[in-house]
């Protein structure tokens, strides 16, 4: 038996489908993914993902410790209440971890990191903590569940803690409001508008039933992953992982080069790397018929060379399969390509990503 | 729980084959197959006439998150495949015994029908599988 969110038994009522995620019994749908999908792009979704860990960084050393730590800037995130993405990188400039941390006061952010490398991420943070003023502290009393879509913040308000409602209607795009322990951000991982809540693990299920009679639909990590992928999301394991740096992942506007004086773990390799790029991740679209999937070979009988297939999926939005490939350089946005799919090679095109976002295609099919 | 019409033979690998009154077999994947791909978005179907041994791959069918290959239950040749599954393969899901037939096909070898399933046997498969 794997772990289990405070969710678990309200999952099992709605009649989820459980699946292991990285140890734990998690909702991969409720009957249909897609269905779950189209909720999210036309009105409101929700999804417990409770298995990612909070982490609470507080001390007066905090925002150095973090410069230093991190690839993005927190110097970004000074005015409390912002939001900031970032990857974490070993000294080789290979991605250990992407995040999104809050800054929640002077001397207090709260991060929220993957929950298939938190041990390893909170053994990192540990690590890398020697010589600053700072405390790295997971937090497994709370949960989190993200409301995404068109009408989730609408609907979400009044489901809302009280003392929370006024200042998370004010929110905009990458800002939270706190109250106690209690944050609401205006984040997500879809593509669409929302929050994303992190919540005492006892307030979570009266949250979440009272989304559901607000007529939030319960989605699924299969749902959540088509999402992401539409709206041009990486995953780590898959689009990046501690052998690929940001530069080749499409992460590069979240490594902050300036000030030049700031030294941050990688910055020497990400330095080098970044003077003669060789790989790059770009959008793929299948032109032939069937589904593009991680790990599949791609080709391009023009320019020569082989990439490989990151992310693929069947998109619901744009009804054809869509993917993420990291490719050699040169290829180029709208060239045709080759896929080999099943031991066939399958026609292709680069397409710039993000293919959907806020409901809308963003790509030509 | 899924459906398992008592009508119907079944193989271990989750297909589904009605003998037709003609000499014929239908063949299609059980509901609990459906239910573990979840929604499918693509199947690629053998051309008629192709002639099948039993346990090749006949077809592929892809769901959004996993393709899963099909194998012939039986030898025989291909007679006709569901033309409306290129355009609509949710009707696998939707009805797994009925309009969601993947392909009808010769009997080359009754002697083959031993090794199929009954109805209980199947059942017990799927009990196994979900633990």
């Amino acid at each position: 038996m794997g772990k289990r969110t405070p969710l678990f038994d309200a999952h099992k009522a709605a009649g989820a489908k459980m699946v292991d995620f990285a140890g734990w019994d998690m909702p991969v749908n409720y009957g249909s993914q897609i269905d779950e999908h189209l909720a999210v792009r036309a009105r409101a979704g929700m999804f417990d993902v409770s298995h990612m860990a909070a982490v609470d960084v507080r001390g007066t050393g905090a925002r150095a410790y973090l410069r230093y730590l991190w690839a993005n800037d927190v110097a970004r995130a000074d005015t409390p209440g912002k939001a900031l993405y970032t990857c974490m990188l070993n000294e080789q400039g290979g991605v250990v971890d992407d995040l999104i941390v809050y800054h929640v006061a002077d001397g207090h952010y709260r991060t929220v990191v993957n929950a298939g490398t938190a041990d390893k991420d909170l053994a990192w943070m540990q690590a890398h903590a020697e010589g600053f003023d700072v405390t790295v502290e997971r937090r497994p009393d709370l949960g989190i569940v993200a409301v995404q879509g068109p009408q989730a913040r609408e609907l979400a308000l009044g489901c809302l803690p009280a003392d929370l409602r006024e200042p998370a209607a004010q929110l905009k795009p990458f800002f939270a409001a706190f109250a106690d322990d209690r944050l609401v951000g205006r984040t997500g991982y879809t593509g669409e508008d929302g929050f994303e809540c992190i919540l005492p693990a006892a307030d979570l299920l009266p949250f979440w039933d009272a989304l559901a009679a607000a007529g939030v639909e319960p989605c699924g990590l299969g749902a959540r992953d088509t999402l992401r992928l539409e709206a041009g999301l990486n995953l780590y394991g898959q689009d990046m992982d501690e052998d690929t740096h940001p530069l080749e992942s499409g992460l590069g506007w979240t490594v902050a080069w300036e000030p030049a004086d700031r030294d941050f773990v990688g910055r020497a390799a990400l330095t080098d790397a970044a003077s003669d790029p060789q790989r790059k991740l770009v959008g793929v679209l299948l032109t032939d018929r069937g589904v593009l999937r991680h790990g599949q070979t791609v080709r391009h009988a023009g320019a020569g060379g082989e990439g490989l297939l990151t992310s693929g999926t069947y998109s619901p939005t744009l009804k054809c399969s869509i993917g993420l490939a990291r490719v050699p350089q040169d290829w180029a946005e709208g060239d045709s390509i080759e896929v080999e799919r099943r031991g066939r090679w399958c026609g292709a095109r680069i397409v710039k990503y993000p293919f959907v976002r806020n409901g809308e295609a963003r790509i030509q099919i | 729980m899924s459906e398992i019409p008592a009508d119907l033979k079944y193989a271990k690998s989750h297909e589904w084959i009605r003998l037709d009154e003609d000499g014929r077999a239908t063949v299609g994947i059980s509901d609990y197959a459906q239910g573990a791909l979840g929604d499918l978005v693509f199947v690629e179907l053998p051309e008629a006439g192709e002639t099948l041994t039993a346990g090749d791959t006949v077809a592929v069918v892809e769901s959004v998150k996993a393709a899963s290959d099909v194998y012939a239950p039986l030898s025989g040749d291909v007679i006709e495949v569901n033309p409306q599954l290129a355009d609509a393969p949710e009707l696998i899901n939707d009805d797994p015994y009925g309009e969601g037939w993947l392909l009808k096909m010769s009997i080359a070898d009754e002697s083959g029908l031993d090794d199929l399933l009954d109805p209980d046997a199947y059942e017990q498969v799927v009990a196994d599988e979900e633990g």
